[in-house]
């Protein structure tokens, strides 16, 4: 066995049991912090998986969006609201049995579907050299402006929706209604 | 040696743990992070194959699923304030207002 597909291997494992488990701790965790800085070491994780399948941009653009600005919203909401410790579990102690049950078996039937199968024997044009003839975030940029154009441009428009949406939504009401709707007239 | 089976299937794992953590918990906040979660898994699962197909399709729809997590953590964390400021509580089992 070679040292490279052997240090490839060992990292995997690390990360995956580090997601597994930081995942496992977003569910049983008590409270909503410790449950949102779990959660952020998964997102760590999966960046360093990033990192292992040759996608850097990917890698950081996880850690900046991810682990960054969403994270950084979920701490700032907690602190905000500061909820109570919360209850695991739903209000009946069947749902919660039931729902454990049914995700066990939902994610034996991914495994089992997954662990089957094999893909095909590689045929695409961005093989790793190719991509890194060019630069990685190149490739993507070129595809983001050629190819993948439209969808490009609809997430643009997303998100300024979604930027006016939150505005909207989170925006504290005038407090005396009736005299607000006075002075508008 | 990594193979694609060897991601999907932890892709799989976190997937489920989301879910779980969508139907055990009554915070909405951490709802929300089973929802990010599951987005994750799958995310994982697109640059798997991205990369063992050598195919950067996978690598750019994660991109336009990062920009659309973000908006929908945007909106929902807006909602979770207006319905605190409304209910001065955040109980997903209580808030059934809807139901008909």
């Amino acid at each position: 066995m070679d040292y490279g597909a052997f240090v490839e291997g060992l990292v995997f494992y690390l990360f995956a049991a580090l997601a597994v488990l930081a995942a496992l701790g977003v569910v049983i965790a008590r409270s909503p912090v410790r449950s949102a800085l779990a959660l952020a070491l998964v997102f760590l994780a999966l960046a360093a998986m990033y990192i292992l399948l040759n996608a850097p941009f990917l890698a950081v653009a996880q850690i900046m969006i991810y682990a960054g600005a969403v994270l950084i919203l979920f701490l700032f909401v907690i602190m905000v609201l500061n909820p109570r410790l919360d209850i695991i579990g739903a209000r009946g102690r069947g749902q919660t049995f039931v729902a454990i049950v049914f995700t066990i078996a939902l994610g034996v039937l991914l495994i089992a579907t997954l662990a089957s199968g094999q893909i095909a024997p590689t045929t695409g044009k961005f093989t790793p050299e190719f991509v890194a003839s060019i630069g990685h975030v190149q490739v993507i940029g070129t595809l983001l402006f050629s190819e993948f154009l439209l969808p490009f441009e609809i997430a643009s428009v997303l998100l300024l929706i979604a930027i006016v949406g939150a505005m909207t939504l989170a925006r504290r009401e005038r407090v005396p209604h009736a005299e607000s709707k006075r002075d508008l007239r | 040696m990594l193979t694609v089976n060897h991601f999907t299937i932890l892709s799989a794992v976190l997937f489920s743990i989301g879910a779980l953590t969508v139907l055990i918990r009554r915070n909405p906040l951490i709802i929300f992070m089973g929802i990010e979660l599951m987005l994750n898994a799958v995310n994982l699962a697109f640059v798997a194959f991205s990369h063992f197909l050598d195919d950067m399709s996978g690598q750019v729809f994660v991109f336009i699923v990062l920009t659309v997590a973000a908006a929908e953590v945007a909106v929902g964390l807006a909602l979770v304030v207006a319905i605190f400021r409304a209910r001065e509580n955040v109980d997903v089992d209580e808030i059934d207002m809807l139901k008909g």
